[in-house]
């Protein structure tokens, strides 16, 4: 693949924009902001990564931004429309909890695909199936799968409809460290060839440092955008080299994290 | 042995024969030692029984119970699983209906005796009435319940997919609280078996209960009474493991497991 591809180019256009989007949840009287006036715009096609620590509101903002919340202030638009509420075009992939457990495999992926003509929706389940490698699961139902599998029918599952956005929430948190780090290749190859708009929620620096085209570093609640780190490596990211190592120390240090345990 | 051994075959079947056995053998001494004229001993259970298989007035009995069981039951099935859906649904309408519910549902339904039969007179449709007050809160309020509880990731999933809500109930929340609804089907059926025999002995003239308090009544014959009661007994584990097969279906079985 080329380099030009793997980071963000200036003439992208944009996809997504979040403007002055402030949040604050009301309970028992007490007012708690969670996000203060934050502004980030999205190229199609790009991959970022919301960092930040854990409860500082990340998901939250990625709620907001697939339509589930709406924010207390500010504009939150997708291809140039306000963004109302959930939408088949732009899919919220949960850890694999999200995946139906009373459907096989086959019934999860062809969920969203039911105004399709069948022979259609067949070829799409098949496809699908095969590009996260869940050949030969077709009749299992989720209680059998393993959680890396489940992971695996999900995201397959959200690309089978055809989104141009995936939102992405801490997806490979509950994984072994191994299967993580196959699920991420594993997202990268899809991405390489689907080109979607991936916002990936994660609290896992080097996770986001090793996929994303820019991280976006965000504060303690209320959430603030603390800062947009452009990765400029070209994929696949050799995770010992030298800029690698340095945009990871770097984020490490904005977070206040020195890097020796 | 330990309590994590599996235990073999031959001890699944041998130990709790000979629990029933060793019951049996106390039963008929007991009724030996006391030199009861009234209680009658196992022996004579088996006479009774086979005295009333012989003059056919068993199965009679047997499919009128079993048919009040099915339209009373099914009529609260029929009624239940929409009105909990609906109820579990909308939380507002449930805030509405749910202090009458919880008053009407902890009244037994032989209470409910009197009032049957000014409704619907002495005969089937009284019986029928009560099953299905038996068994229409326990299928309501499981499904209640069942709809308030699925997880709202799958609600979210439904609603990203673009769902209308009419979609999202029958394609989501019906089958996602489906494990927790057959739970409550099956106390029903359970209510609903000992229901008809209670209200046999006083609605109509046929029917296992009406058996047990007709044996009693004709002639006091106490071995007809106890053969009648032991097949209550078998009849409702019959229904009850009969019902308990539904929890095998693979896509309600995720429900029914600790593992996820």
């Amino acid at each position: 693949m080329s380099v030009k591809e793997s980071f963000v180019s200036p003439v992208l256009k944009t996809k997504l924009s979040v403007e002055n989007v402030s949040m604050t949840f009301k309970r028992d009287g007490n007012s708690t902001p969670v996000l203060e006036n934050i502004n980030l715009e999205v190229g199609d096609g790009e991959f970022v990564c919301l960092l930040g620590p854990s409860g500082c509101g990340k998901t939250t903002l990625l709620n907001a931004m697939a339509g589930f919340l709406s924010p207390t202030s500010g504009e939150i638009h997708v291809g140039g429309e306000s963004v109302r509420g959930p939408d088949p075009r732009r899919i919220f992939v949960f850890q694999e909890r999200g995946v139906f457990p009373w459907l096989t495999v086959e019934g999860n992926i062809g969920f969203g695909l039911f105004k399709l003509p069948r022979g259609e929706r067949e070829e799409r389940i098949a496809h699908y199936i095969k590009m996260v490698g869940l050949q030969g699961f077709e009749k299992a139902y989720p209680p059998e799968l393993s959680g890396g599998m489940k992971q695996r029918l999900e995201v397959a599952r959200a690309l089978a409809v055809n989104p141009d956005m995936l939102f992405l929430d801490e997806p490979f948190g509950a994984l072994d460290s191994i299967t993580r780090l196959v699920m991420r290749r594993e997202l990268l190859r899809i991405w390489e060839a689907e080109r979607k708009t991936i916002i990936f929620v994660t609290h896992d620096i080097d996770e986001a440092v090793q996929l994303a085209d820019r991280v976006v570093v965000m504060s303690a609640r209320p959430a603030t955008i603390q800062q947009i780190v452009d990765i400029d490596i070209p994929h696949p990211r050799d995770i010992s080299s030298a800029r690698y190592l340095e945009l990871r120390d770097g984020i490490f240090k904005q977070i206040g994290l020195a890097h020796q345990v | 042995m330990n309590s994590l051994a599996e235990p073999r075959k031959w001890e699944k079947l041998f130990w709790p024969l000979l629990a029933t056995g060793l019951l049996l053998a106390l039963w008929h001494y007991s009724v030996i030692w006391t030199a009861t004229k009234i209680f009658p001993s196992p022996r004579d259970v088996e006479k009774g029984l086979a005295e009333l298989l012989l003059h056919h007035v068993l199965w009679g009995d047997i499919r009128d119970s079993l048919r009040r069981v099915a339209i009373g039951f099914g009529a609260a099935v029929f009624l239940g699983i929409p009105l909990g859906l609906t109820l579990g649904w909308y939380p507002a309408a449930n805030q509405v209906v749910n202090p009458v519910m919880q008053i009407l549902r902890p009244i037994s339904p032989i209470a409910w005796i009197p009032v049957a039969i000014i409704f619907f007179g002495i005969g089937d449709s009284a019986a029928i009435f009560l099953i299905f007050l038996g068994a229409f809160f326990p299928i309501v309020v499981a499904c209640i319940n069942g709809v308030s509880n699925v997880p709202s990731v799958y609600r979210r999933a439904g609603r990203n997919f673009g769902l209308t809500p009419p979609q999202l109930l029958a394609k989501v929340v019906f089958p996602a609280a489906l494990p927790q609804i057959l739970v409550g089907l099956r106390i029903a059926l359970g209510i609903a078996w000992l229901v008809v025999v209670a209200a046999e002995m006083i609605a109509v003239d046929s029917g296992l209960g009406y058996l047990v308090i007709d044996s009693r009544n004709s002639g006091k014959r106490y071995d007809l009474v106890v053969a009648a009661i032991l097949l209550i007994g078998v009849i409702g584990l019959v229904l009850d493991f009969g019902f308990r097969r539904l929890e095998k279906i693979r896509s309600v079985r995720w429900g029914f497991r600790n593992e996820s």
